[in-house]
């Protein structure tokens, strides 16, 4: 047993326990968040993605010791309602997702990637998110939905 | 394509009145059950009559009693109160109580554009409550694609009824005749003097209308009811038919809602099930001390049901990886995944059933200048839904409450109740959607396992499965053989034709929830499993004189608590029989020398058929080919495919144009283009996404998807061993084609377009290679295989 510090959505947490528990379930049991979500505790389908210091991180393969005195980010804090990320308006404007298990780990993937390459080319797009599961079918329409907000967020950066 | 069911036994009560028991099979071993319900004490009704019947205590009979007596108090939930239907609150919001539930695909917004239209009240005043088992109806849950085609209906004649009723009281408070009245946005108002005028709201808000509406006293699928009033016609729609954009779905995208992994109850155990790795295995002993070093973590057994729980969930997780367990193997025998054709040919027929015989089959084949044959496979696949399923459960001794994401919640709850031998007047289901659910995947047992646990420790359970859970336990879709055959004249003409599946049952579980004969944990206690039969046949409308489909149904590979127990995924037994029977249809063509869209033309002649093909025509840059294929260069062969099928009332065709990359064997379904005709379409967007995903999802279940085991275990367990489509191989287009047929009522979408894509992309494998894949999946390595049989075979096949 021992204490982890570390940062999520800006706010500072600790948690106390097992220091190899993996990250997403200090994220969903001790600190009752929601939406990293577990799919496969194998870091094979993307639904519990958070990001360390700014990159995509399977949160359910990493364990909580490993994020000491650094920074977590989570859907939570990505946008709101009221404030949203372009991502999220896209996604809500495409219908993007049936039963929005997996929603989670697409935005926060796509986000780091239009972040680290604003350009991407649907080719390159497809590359960096062909780990990620979906299982109602909706890749279609996630493409579509990242390609709006990546239209939007170039838009926005010429204006 | 229906079930067929071996008997009827009346269950337990589910409703406030007697209900028709939902349909269940004759249980292996009949004694047993009955000493389940004995010691259960369970409330045995006998099946009540078909049709609809008076209604209860009005003598008179229905129609001159339905008049509303406005009270404050809502009468207790049943099928016959129309209050158990429709709600207009104090705030001027309309709510509608759906007994079924949407997954993910729009239904609900659909049901409000339904509501509006027949109340004359805006969209998003309406508000749907589903699945709730407190609040809601049991009209059977999500099931077969008729949450709109059976599941609205409901819904539309209570909207009706309830503007019918509100008219009644507008009538009477202004003082004119209810003809001289008109409505708009929730306001009644006269039509020659619109300042005379009083709202919805004004009337009843927050009160109820205590009317009755007469009930055909069924439940689940067949509920319905019926009312005095007359619903709109459709050309007096203005809701119905809008793209209606999706107001169900920001919560998910923000994170601001619930699933049901995300429901904490204060207290609440998380336990984990440990099931054996091998298929039928026993427990011989458990190590409890190999798992004291973590703490809280502790051992629930009973019988076969074995299971650990802890306050905190990842305690609990490692008690589950860490528990030593001794199993006592089973000593059924597995055939493995890669023989498993070869073992249904060869296994015994439990039943046969010839659901459609037209003409003289026999006949037909003695007269043939030529017979044509062919034989398809299709392997045994896994609902893998995208998370494992999570349920909880609080069993008291007086109440019992399930929090739950099963497809079925209604049932879920009956389940539950006879697992524990309650009346299910006892139990309370709570639905909150789970991970996308498309048949009867791993949340039936989730919740039961729940119920037990909880009934075992005392305490609130959280049940989730891990992913070997979800991917090994579920239940599967059934692996089948289809063989196809046809008796041509000398013209070419198809004299006859025979299709025969030979398959594992597709209900080796019923679909259904409510008896838990048919859950793990009930069979893990010893409840025999029942071993269910049934299977199905094409369902198209080819116009050949002399027709033959039958089925034929083989045994469970293991009898009880089976990892390869069978039940509904998406569409069920309609991909495995269309692949065969489409690509059948296309070697007919080719083997006439016809274009295969020519072909299915000349064959299916109605009038929407032949519509949906000219669709086609037009719009997929289909190329018409008489029976050649073009020799193509280099490694990417293009090619084109159709298909074509019925379900539920709906007809679609479909064109595949796919790439196959013959050094890797890769293909990539690159264009679809797809005619679909299901009657009105109430929201054309929300109809092309349903049309769109599905097509995504039956694309994966055709290029990747195989459960795979050796002869004592399913050796898929995961995203690794058991691959779905990613995102570089979705279709770069897919245009839907909608023929929207206002004055025909609306059939399903939510499955029909599963059925058509296997055999589309088979065809345009062939017009791409020349070879015909005649085995799903259509995986990389089995591409590899066929097309280096063929080099092997054929010398003069140029690579």
């Amino acid at each position: 047993m021992s204490i982890t510090s570390f940062k999520v959505d800006g706010l500072n947490v600790q948690v106390d326990g097992d220091p190899q528990m993996p990250l997403l379930y200090a994220l969903r049991d001790d600190l009752q968040m929601n939406n990293p979500k577990f799919g496969c505790g194998l870091a094979q389908c993307g639904a519990c993605t958070v990001q360390l210091n700014g990159v995509p991180i399977r949160s359910c393969a990493v364990p909580v010791s490993a994020v000491s005195n650094q920074s977590v980010k989570t859907l939570k804090s990505l946008g709101t309602p009221e404030k949203p990320h372009p991502l999220q308006v896209a996604f809500v404007e495409e219908q993007v997702t049936q039963c929005g298990y997996c929603v989670n780990g697409w935005l926060m993937t796509a986000e780091a990637l239009l972040r680290k390459n604003p350009k991407a080319t649907e080719e390159e797009l497809k590359e960096g998110l062909k780990d990620l599961k979906c299982r109602c079918g909706t890749h279609v329409s996630i493409l579509r939905g990242i390609k709006r907000a990546q239209a939007k967020i170039l838009a926005g950066a010429l204006a | 394509m229906k079930n067929t069911l071996q008997s009827s036994t009346p269950l337990v009560s589910t409703e406030d009145t007697q209900p028709t028991a939902p349909s269940i099979h004759a249980a292996a071993g009949a004694l047993s059950r009955r000493d389940w319900l004995k010691s259960s004490g369970a409330l045995v009704v006998t099946a009540s009559s078909t049709g609809f019947v008076g209604l209860a205590g009005m003598g008179a009979g229905f129609g001159a009693d339905a008049q509303a007596q406005v009270g404050a108090t809502k009468p207790a939930l049943h099928a016959e109160e129309l209050d158990s239907w429709i709600a207009v609150g104090a705030d001027g919001k309309v709510t509608a109580f759906f007994g079924k539930v949407d997954l993910g695909q729009g239904l609900v917004v659909a049901l409000a554009q339904i509501v509006a239209d027949e109340l004359d009240v805006d969209y998003g005043v309406v508000q749907i409550v589903q699945g709730q088992t407190d609040k809601t109806l049991n009209q059977g849950g999500a099931s077969s694609a008729v949450g709109i085609q059976a599941g609205a209906k409901p819904l539309r004649f209570a909207a009706a009824e309830a503007r019918r009723l509100l008219l009644e009281m507008a009538s009477l408070k202004l003082g004119v005749d209810s003809a001289t009245l008109v409505v708009s946005k929730g306001v009644i108002s006269v039509k020659a003097d619109p300042t005379k005028s009083v709202s919805y709201q004004d009337l009843i808000g927050g009160k109820f209308f205590n009317s009755k509406v007469e009930w055909n006293k069924k439940i689940g699928n067949p509920l319905e009811i019926k009312v005095k009033a007359q619903p709109k016609k459709p050309s007096e729609y203005r809701v119905v038919g809008q793209s209606i954009p999706r107001t169900d779905l920001a919560w998910r995208i923000y994170a601001t809602g619930e699933f049901v992994s995300d429901i904490r109850i204060p207290g609440m155990l998380h336990a984990r099930t440990v099931r054996t790795p091998m298929a039928g295995a026993t427990i011989e002993s458990v190590d409890a001390l190999s798992i004291k070093d973590i703490p809280g973590a502790r051992v629930v057994r009973e019988k076969n049901f074995l299971a650990v729980v802890a306050e905190k969930e990842w305690d609990a997780v490692k008690a589950s990886k860490q528990l030593k367990v001794k199993w006592r193997q089973s000593v059924e025998k597995l055939p493995t995944h890669t023989k498993v054709f070869e073992h249904i040919a060869k296994a015994p027929v439990v039943k046969r059933e010839e659901e459609l015989k037209k003409g003289n089959v026999d006949e037909a084949f003695k007269g043939a200048k030529r017979i044509i044959e062919a034989q398809y496979g299709w392997p045994f696949q896994s609902h893998a839904s995208m998370g494992p399923a999570c349920a909880i459960a609080d069993v008291k001794a007086d109440k019992i409450e399930i929090w739950t994401g099963s497809q079925k919640p209604h049932f879920a709850r009956d389940g539950v109740a006879n697992l524990l031998g309650v009346d299910p007047k006892m139990v309370t289901g709570h639905w909150v959607i789970g991970p996308g659910s498309y048949g009867r995947n791993d949340a039936g047992d989730a919740v039961m396992d729940a119920a037990m646990l909880s009934k075992l420790t005392g305490r609130v359970v959280r049940v989730q499965g891990m992913r070997h859970d979800a991917t090994t336990w579920d239940p599967k879709a059934p692996a089948s053989i289809h063989m196809a055959r046809a008796a041509l004249d000398g013209n070419g003409e198809v004299l006859g034709y025979e299709f025969t599946s030979k398959a594992f049952s597709r209900v080796s579980i019923e679909s259904n929830e409510a008896d838990p004969h048919d859950s793990l944990v009930g069979m893990e206690i010893g409840l025999p499993a029942r071993n269910g039969v049934g299977f199905g046949v094409p369902l198209e409308a080819y116009a050949f004189q002399h027709k033959r489909y039958a089925w034929e149904v083989i045994p469970d590979l293991v009898k009880q608590a089976s990892p390869l127990r069978t039940s509904h995924l998406r569409d069920p037994v309609g991909l495995q029989i269309h692949f065969a029977s489409e690509q059948f249809i296309d070697e007919l063509a080719f083997e006439t020398q016809s274009d295969p869209i020519d072909f299915r033309l000349k064959y299916a002649t109605s009038f929407r058929d032949q519509e949906l093909f000219k669709a086609l025509q037009e719009k997929s840059g289909w190329e018409n080919k008489r029976a050649h294929i073009l020799p193509q260069k280099g490694s990417i062969l293009k090619g084109q495919g159709v298909a074509y099928a019925h379900r539920g009332g709906t007809m679609l065709a479909i064109v595949a144009h796919i790439e196959v990359d013959t050094r890797t064997g890769r293909i990539w379904g690159r264009k679809f283009t797809v005619a679909h005709d299901c009657g009105l379409v109430i929201n054309p967007k929300g109809l092309r996404y349903t049309i769109e995903n599905g097509l995504v999802q039956a694309l994966s279940r055709t290029l990747f998807e195989e459960v795979q085991f050796d002869q004592e275990r399913v050796t898929s367990v995961d995203w690794l061993t058991y691959p779905i489509l990613n995102i570089k191989d979705a279709p770069e287009s897919i245009n839907v084609v909608l023929l929207n047929r206002p004055e025909l009522p609306p059939t399903g979408a939510g499955e029909a377009t599963c059925r058509v894509v296997p055999a589309a992309v088979a065809n345009a494998f062939f017009d791409a290679t020349g070879v015909r894949m005649r085995q799903a999946p259509l995986s990389p390595k089995h591409v590899l295989q066929a097309l280096r049989a063929v080099e092997k075979t054929k010398p003069s096949t140029k690579a």
